[in-house]
């Protein structure tokens, strides 16, 4: 009949013009990112020039130079031993933390708990300043170690919450045995808790590492060192210091970029649920 | 005995609590009290003078620049509530339905929100910039023969804000679109079915199912943004530099300039204090706005 | 147990991560650490470190922190922390620098100048020590002296591109004398991707800097400092020309909107690539030119008067100067180094070497003719630093601030002075 073709055809031009929405969308999303691959292959002459995506020449080297003369290789392993350390200790701190919380019983418990919860919830603007003369006097500046300590006071808030509402829920049954057994508290901690809090602590671990990762104003109060740095503060220096080396400066961005995208890819699924997993606490 | 269990649960939470008082508790204290002090950094801090209110009286009545910056600041968080929402919502609307490529298209979205902002706003930097950048848009405009509508994105001061906000929502709707679509998948499918048995268009069924359902998960989407972008400025820094002759300025990146360039730490601590409690005014306020809007609903 | 040794372990590795970095090795001889911020003679400083440690067996450590922001904020904190290097220098103003005496960081070098008849006093040019001496009752509160060693001497000017000069038909020997004379050029220049003037104006001192010669030039050293004092108010007909030649300059386009958004680094990338027929720079430009385009041809002069009342002035004095931490364990030694350094020998290989003028008066023949040039404009030169005054610093904010939006068009040179005038007078209020 006429009124079913028709009805057909509207929701197939529906469909289209959706999927057409959607896909213009998504193609704004990669682009930016394949034209900065595609410009640090370029040579600095025509860089401005040469308009086509796919670069004429593809001068690989740029990533060498930009590793090596720009000095990136540095930057990079900074970020990782920061992202590393920083992740390491925020899941022993939070999970401990979380772990007493949910389990163990001890005066002031509450307190602590809303305590954690409130700074997660009031924004300090400008708290750095604080930091600033904090760690200066501490002697902890443009050092690592005063860096990684408050990159993980950052992130522990929020992986203490999500942990302990993971321990909350967890089934008594098999701590209550390893108890039988003779554990410790540390040790049921340890044998028992941590591995059942797998999937939860993927999520506490990419969105940390991910925040690690990207961060930048606290590595630029708290770092002078060059060699220090991580890729965030680098690459902005690096920007401006000497004559711009355009290509160079995308191959130093998409060395900054590839770890993000690459991890993402790998534990989107985690990132999904943790992102949705706050939402429904909202 | 009970006390030496007491004591070993103390230890799970104390290497917690000594990082959390050390760099959040003694923090925020100092903040507080340095906001009524005059500071150069310089000097040892127990010279400091004491000012009481002058900060405070400085910034609300004398300090023009403090307040272009809250300008800025709310005109990009309104481009971010209006389009950037807006925009989320419509993509979530659009994957709610079964589509083949509704995973494909979620790893999209979420691809900005991932990226740093200072990457964000290099590479936007590169791509859009006519001083020192590629100039892609314009190029574009050029060829399909819309030369009038080719500007300074970004060297022009009046445009630039505007370029800071879309750049912005940008990064940001994958967030919105994320929690939306979630929450559009907590609808019961029945209820759609229900409808479209008793005759419903796609419109009615908008109104009367999707939209009340969805007004909570609205409002949290609504108090993030507000929340987040207003305190956004590295991604200011990446994509223009800094403040741009205070066309581009937020509060932030007032407190930080106050800081790092004037020098004046107590004045910056004054800033982040009254600045901290007109978040907290705002979060407030929606929050109250939205429970009353939900039990009229009910 | 497994997991407490897991802890300890950690808890190690962040120590050992972080204190690796921070100590010095003693060991006998001492070792002299300077903390400096100039990229472009890293190298030649670490010769010179060598040649000394070879002469001496003394170690001197240069350390980089570059740029000059990361620098500030390296020595700043380091000030408040109470571990400042044997030597450093201070990037600021003479109020940051009396800060810094009062809060008793830096050594007080007049005895030492003033050996042997003023021995090491004479080595260099007076208006380069000028800048790091304390006169008797200046405004600051110091007491007199000099707390500073000028490492080289600079000024800030013009110079110009001789070849784009010909490529409008001018004479490219002949640079324009007069400001009339300059922005009669911007209306001359057609192509789209050459800029009149270029400077980096998002950079507050630097508009200052050009807004204040011209002052100079238009109403006199006197009145200029009689302003500071509070005695003349910025609303006076004299600063209304000055921030009107700002207008006359947006309005002829001989500069466009987008200076304000240029760091310094950004306009000298223009000039150096024939992007820009002129450019406000300093006398750093030259090494920094001839590392982007050493075939640059191009010359130096004054910017063109616009007023015949009183002379033209330049800033310029002591460009980078070291200073030595008065709690120093080395300081001795640190001194004796400090004059070594500032001798004519070392101060002539550093002027080949980097293109930098020196701050040595005995060793002038030894420089490049370009480098010649910006030292003729010496004659010409002052700075705020030897004014004995200083004018408030959110008045300043408050007077360049509005030069960038004169440039914009979005205020008028009245306004902006009736502006700046309400923050004079709040700040004169206030000291009240």
């Amino acid at each position: 009949m006429k009124t079913a073709i028709y009805y057909k055809a509207k929701k197939n031009t529906i469909n289209i013009l959706i999927h057409l929405f959607l896909l213009t969308v998504a193609v704004t999303c990669i682009f930016p990112l394949l034209w900065m691959v595609s410009s640090s292959l370029k040579s600095q002459d025509v860089i401005f020039r040469d308009t086509s995506f796919l670069p004429r020449v593809f001068h690989f080297e740029n990533y060498y130079r930009a590793w090596v003369e720009g000095g990136f290789g540095r930057y990079f392993l900074n970020s990782i031993f920061y992202t590393a350390a920083v992740v390491i200790g925020i899941v022993i701190v939070a999970s401990l933390a979380a772990y007493a919380f949910s389990r163990l019983k001890f005066p002031g418990k509450n307190v602590l708990f809303i305590m954690f919860i409130a700074a997660m919830m009031i924004p300090i603007p400008g708290s750095f300043v604080a930091l600033y003369v904090l760690l200066n006097k501490l002697h902890l500046r443009d050092t690592p170690v005063g860096y990684i300590l408050a990159m993980i006071n950052v992130g522990l808030s929020s992986s203490i919450f999500l942990l302990k509402t993971f321990f909350d829920k967890m089934p008594t049954e098999l701590e209550d045995a390893a108890r039988i057994d003779g554990c410790s508290k540390l040790g049921i901690w340890w044998h028992v808790a941590l591995p059942l809090a797998k999937p939860v602590l993927a999520v506490v671990v990419v969105f940390n590492a991910l925040s690690v990762w990207n961060e930048y104003v606290l590595a630029l109060i708290i770092f002078d060192s060059r060699r220090f740095m991580p890729l965030q503060v680098a690459i902005k220096l690096f920007q401006g210091e000497f004559v711009t080396n355009y290509p160079l400066l995308m191959a130093g961005l998409t060395i900054t970029v590839l770890p993000i995208i690459i991890v993402y890819l790998l534990m989107q699924k985690y990132i999904v649920k943790g992102v949705t997993a706050g939402a429904v606490y909202g | 005995m009970r006390i030496k269990s007491t004591l070993e649960n103390y230890l799970f939470v104390t290497p917690a609590v000594l990082i959390f008082s050390i760099f959040y508790i003694i923090p925020f204290i100092f903040v507080f009290r340095l906001g009524f002090y005059d500071w150069d950094g310089i000097v040892p801090l127990k010279d400091a003078v004491f000012v009481g209110l002058a900060n405070f009286k400085e910034i609300l009545f004398h300090d023009p620049s403090w307040w272009q910056a809250m300008r800025n600041a709310s005109w990009i968080t309104l481009i971010a509530l209006t389009f950037q929402n807006a925009l989320a919502f419509l993509l979530a609307l659009a994957c709610d339905r079964e589509i083949r490529m509704k995973n494909f298209y979620r790893v999209v979205f979420f691809i900005p929100p991932v990226l740093s902002e200072i990457v964000v706003g290099m590479v936007w930097r590169f791509i859009i910039n006519d001083i020192d950048g590629a100039n892609m848009i314009n190029r574009l405009l050029l060829q399909i023969g819309l030369p009038q509508l080719a500007h300074s994105w970004l060297s022009d001061p009046k445009l630039a804000l505007n370029t800071v906000a879309i750049v912005h929502s940008w990064k940001g709707f994958g967030w919105g679109f994320l929690i939306f679509l979630a929450g559009l998948q907590t609808i019961p499918r029945e209820l759609y079915e229900a409808a479209r048995v008793d005759g419903a268009g796609a419109w009615h069924s908008f109104r009367k199912i999707t939209f009340p359902m969805m007004v909570p998960v609205m409002v949290l989407v609504g108090i993030l943004t507000v929340l987040g972008t207003m305190q956004a400025f590295v991604l200011i820094i990446g994509l223009v530099g800094g403040e741009f002759a205070g066309h581009t300025s937020v509060p932030v990146l007032r407190i930080l300039a106050c800081m790092r360039d004037s020098s004046r730490f107590g004045y910056a601590c004054a800033q982040g204090i009254s600045f901290g409690a007109i978040l907290v005014i705002i979060s407030f306020i929606q929050y109250r706005f939205s429970k009353e809007r939900q039990l009229k609903k009910i | 147990m497994v997991s407490k040794r897991l802890l300890i372990g950690i808890l190690s590795l962040f120590f050992i991560a972080g204190c690796g970095g921070s100590s010095q090795k003693e060991s006998g001889k001492p070792t002299i650490t300077i903390w400096h911020w100039m990229t472009d003679r890293k190298a030649s400083f670490e010769e010179l470190a060598k040649k000394y440690q070879e002469k001496t067996g003394i170690k001197v450590d240069f350390q980089l922190y570059a740029p000059s922001d990361v620098y500030s904020q390296k020595v700043r904190a380091a000030a408040q922390g109470q571990n400042l290097p044997d030597i450093f220098g201070i990037l600021g103003e003479k109020r940051d620098f009396s800060s810094f005496i009062k809060a008793g960081h830096v050594l007080e070098l007049t005895p030492y100048m003033q050996e042997n008849n003023s021995s090491w006093k004479n080595f260099f040019f007076p208006k380069a020590l000028e800048v790091n001496e304390f006169a008797q009752g200046n405004s600051y509160s110091v007491a007199p002296g000099i707390y500073g060693v000028p490492i080289d001497i600079m000024t800030i000017q013009m110079v110009y591109n001789k070849g784009l000069l010909k490529k409008l038909g001018l004479n490219p020997n002949r640079p324009p004398d007069t400001f009339q004379d300059l922005i009669e050029i911007g209306k001359r220049i057609t192509d789209p991707q050459i800029q009149g003037f270029v400077s980096g104006w998002s950079e507050l001192w630097m508009i200052d800097c050009f807004a204040n010669n011209y002052a100079f030039n238009i109403m006199g050293k006197d009145k200029v400092l009689a302003t500071i004092r509070g005695e003349v108010p910025y609303t006076d007909p004299d600063w209304i020309k000055v921030l009107t030649l700002f207008k006359d300059m947006a309005d002829s386009e001989i500069i466009t909107k987008s200076v304000i958004t240029m760091v310094n680094k950004t306009a000298e990338q223009l000039f150096a690539t024939d992007k820009a027929v002129f450019a406000f720079n300093g006398s750093w430009c030259v090494n920094v030119y001839q590392g982007m385009n050493p075939n640059l041809n191009y010359g130096v002069m004054l910017p063109p008067k616009a007023s015949e009342a009183y002379p033209m002035a330049i800033w310029g004095g002591a460009g980078s100067s070291f200073i030595v931490n008065a709690r120093s364990r080395n300081k001795e030694e640190a001194v004796k180094f400090l004059k070594w350094f500032s001798d004519r020998d070392q101060q002539a290989y550093l002027s080949e070497a980097t293109n930098n003028l020196p701050a040595n008066k005995n060793c002038l023949s030894q420089i490049p003719e370009v480098l010649a040039q910006f030292s003729k404009g010496m004659d010409f030169a002052t700075h705020p630093t030897v004014w004995g005054v200083s004018e408030f610093s959110t008045v300043i904010e408050a007077f360049d601030k509005g030069i960038q939006s004169i440039i914009l068009g979005e205020k008028t040179p009245l306004q902006v002075a009736q502006e700046v005038q309400k923050v004079k007078e709040r700040e004169l209020s206030r000291k009240r």
